[in-house]
């Protein structure tokens, strides 16, 4: 068994709102390039590879089948996993655990620009019996999930508005993002609801990208410029929304501690330097927050409305700007988040970085209607 | 079966309290669930995986789908085996759902969206079509008839009569095999298998565990899996070279050096009559071009001497895509503990080998399943 596995390559395309000059299976190739470039490697030297996708996201049902080429993947070991990037990730690692592989690649993408009827696609997600009548947009259940959430935190709609102010300004400095913006709180606030109490500016935009990984077991040897996965989880709460805890995130608590216990975080406030989590709705960042360090409904609230959560804060989240900032490619976007955090821990985050960065924690969220969600903790094993 | 009138969450709860039952476990016993269920176009629901959770166990627990088409079923015990081995887990409950009934006129329309959207789909192919297109291949290479592949439809359907969940089983001769409507040529309607909604599951346990709760376990001895070329129009379709691929990884695994001799009963993927014995030769169970004649000799009989798909396979069982190859996975459970009843092969194997097939033809996985003793 391999106890150590860490991330010895990265390659991201940079985030596009729309990519109408290249393929989706031409922008995994530049990022397979740039990953394998990064890790100096090349495919042959590859045990196993796992994609990340959704057949209602690419428009093709199997879409397992259009994955090997681009990756040099033609006749190896490959599999998709139909769910969060980070959920690939985790696939990976286990395969490297169990010794099915020395070296293993995970790549996500997002083509989202492709699709013209997000909503229509979204809500095909719900129960068909019981939820899909009511022919509701989803992005109603996350305006529905934010309105219990301020009301529990005793928060104030200024505090979401924030996030998106935070996220927009810092992806201004990250040359991956699509939307980096100066803008201010009052413009947010004053921006036309989407649904009741969720603002269309609190919504991550869509965004067009391929993020590749290369991952390594490290026992006994030292890798330039590696990461280790020091912990990884992941877990599904209820898929039901009449069953469901709306103000918090219960599935990215369980996630977290999975990965606290694997890591051996016992006090994640103190031992975490810096936080790329989801931010697909800006009021999740806060429920994230809250989920992560174990803390009470609003408490992330209060975090941030005091600024402790910018770049030179004591918990700083999103400093890549997150989904918001950057662009939102559906469940790639776990494995953008993670980019972001192995370059903050390579200390190669230039005008993002983070001093001291020497631990991270990545969370991640399917999207509405799921409960279901990841957390890795990266950093020195 | 053809249609269920039980929703997907539910052929997943009903699948995996069985197996929990046959383990004498609860829900709680259980750390992580695999879900294997193909596509989300036939459910009708989007993220089905997340439909599905809470009726395969996964709620609030670690749960993970794959997805790698036909392949899948078998695939699924590949993933649940990572989950364990890796050391995280040491109970895994692993289930396969499949409902294709909600299409409508007929499931078969929905798999034009697995064609590339810009070079095959304006064709309007279908799996009738490509699969026609390597049987006639196969045949054309080795000089094989189509009398010879009816012999498959008439073995499988005959082993199924034996199982509680067959949905085609029955006697028929390779008359009645060539008389039945030419689907795409030189494929016969009853050499195919059906569209079915059902599920399948499994119980996963380390090895001091598992040894705690079963005094016969079953163990995963080697894994293997491979994925060709979405240019399947490239390739010589006389050969699955994936599935040749994934057995050896698998085999390797195993230590299983002579297949042949050390294999005792196999499960390939059998959707087609052809692919059973395409298969069998990518498993390097037959010489190429010579699985038709082994078989023609009752090499492949429940009663012969490398016994396949004495389940009754996919065209005499049926084929809820995932399920189908879990299905398999089950069947060699119970050959191998001498649980099969009426199916089960004379001398009590020690070790079997399970394959299924998916993508566009491209996509080979393979277990290895022994006992000790």
């Amino acid at each position: 068994m391999n106890s150590h596995v860490a991330i010895v390559g990265v390659g991201l395309t940079p985030l596009r709102p729309v990519s109408p000059d290249l393929s989706y299976r031409e922008m995994i190739f530049e990022a397979a390039t740039k990953a394998y470039a990064d890790a100096g490697i090349g495919p042959p030297e590859v045990d196993v590879f796992v994609t990340v996708a959704e057949d209602l996201h690419e428009g093709t049902s199997i879409a397992d089948e259009y994955t090997p080429d681009q990756l040099g993947a033609v006749r190896r070991p490959v599999h998709t996993v139909a769910g969060d990037g980070l959920q690939g990730l985790a696939a990976a690692v286990m395969l490297v655990r169990a010794g099915a592989a020395e070296l293993a690649v995970v790549e996500a993408h997002s083509k989202a620009s492709n699709i013209t009827t997000h909503e229509q696609v979204l809500a095909l997600a719900l129960d068909p019996a019981y939820e899909r009548p009511r022919r509701i947009n989803p992005h109603a259940i996350a305006a529905l999930e934010m309105r219990r959430y301020l009301y529990d935190a005793g928060a104030s709609p200024e505090v979401t508005a924030a996030v998106v102010v935070k996220n927009r300004r810092r992806a201004l400095d990250n040359p991956y993002a699509a939307y980096g913006a100066a803008l201010r709180t009052e413009e947010v606030l004053a921006d036309a609801y989407l649904a009741d109490p969720l603002r269309t500016l609190e919504v991550s935009p869509y965004a067009d990208g391929a993020v590749v990984l290369v991952l390594a077991a490290t026992d006994g040897a030292r890798r330039p410029r590696a990461v280790g996965i020091r912990g990884i989880g992941w877990a599904t709460d209820e898929p039901a929304l009449s069953g469901r805890s709306w103000a918090q995130a219960t599935y990215a608590r369980l996630a977290c501690d999975m990965a606290y216990a694997q890591a051996g975080v016992l006090a994640p406030a103190d031992e975490i330097d810096l936080f790329e989590l989801d931010d697909t709705y800006a009021y999740k960042e806060l429920q994230h927050l809250e989920a992560a360090l174990h803390l009470e409904i609003g408490e992330g609230a209060r975090l941030a409305a005091a600024g402790r959560t910018g770049r030179s804060g004591k918990y700083p989240v999103n400093p890549s700007g997150g989904s918001l900032g950057m662009g939102y490619g559906y469940d790639a976007s776990a494995l953008v988040r993670t980019a972001m955090a192995v370059q903050q821990l390579r200390g190669e985050a230039g005008a993002l970085q983070v001093s001291r960065a020497r631990t991270a924690l990545v969370v991640s969220w399917r999207g509405v209607p799921t409960t279901s969600g990841g957390a890795v903790v990266l950093g020195a094993a | 079966m053809r249609r269920a009138l039980e929703t997907g969450k539910e052929l997943s709860y009903y699948a995996a309290s069985a197996a929990l039952e046959s383990a004498d476990l609860r829900r709680r016993d259980v750390q992580a669930v695999v879900m294997a269920t193909a596509p989300d176009a036939f459910d009708g629901v989007h993220m089905k995986g997340d439909y599905l959770a809470d009726g395969a166990g996964g709620w609030r627990k670690p749960y993970l789908r794959a997805y790698v088409g036909g392949g899948s079923g078998v695939f699924s015990i590949i993933q649940g085996w990572s989950l364990v081995a890796s050391g995280f887990f040491d109970v895994v409950l692993v289930v396969a759902e499949e409902k294709m009934s909600p299409v409508r006129p007929h499931p078969q329309a929905a798999f034009i969206s697995i064609f590339d959207h810009t070079i095959e789909r304006p064709l309007g192919p279908n799996l009738l079509w490509i699969f026609a297109l390597e049987q006639h291949r196969y045949m054309h290479t080795y000089g094989i008839a189509n009398e010879e592949i009816a012999l498959a439809s008439v073995k499988n359907k005959r082993n199924a009569l034996a199982h509680p969940a067959a949905q085609i089983a029955g006697e028929v001769t390779v008359e009645q095999v060539l008389a039945s409507e030419v689907v795409a040529w030189p494929v016969h309607r009853l050499m195919v298998s059906p569209t079915s909604d059902g599920a399948a599951a499994i119980v996963l346990a380390a090895e001091d565990v598992a040894k705690r709760i079963s005094s016969r376990p079953v163990w995963v001895e080697g894994v293997g899996w491979s994925l060709d070329t979405s240019y399947w129009g490239n390739r010589d379709l006389a050969y699955p070279r994936y599935v040749e691929d994934a057995a050896r990884m698998a085999y390797g695994m195993a230590g299983i050096t002579e297949p042949r001799r050390q294999i005792d009963v196999a499960e390939p993927y059998d959707p087609f009559a052809y692919k059973e014995l395409h298969h069998l030769e990518g498993l390097l169970l037959a010489e190429r071009g010579q699985a038709p004649r082994d078989l023609a000799r009752g090499r492949f009989d429940r009663d012969g001497e490398l016994p396949s798909c004495p389940s009754g396979g996919l065209l005499g069982v049926g084929n809820p895509i995932a399920a189908a190859g879990l299905m398999k996975i089950c069947e060699l459970f119970w050959q191998l503990r001498g649980e099969a009843g009426a199916r089960q092969i004379a001398r009590t194997p020690r070790r079997g080998v399970a394959q299924a097939w998916g993508d566009l033809m491209q996509v080979g996985t393979v277990v290895v399943l022994g006992v000790v003793g």
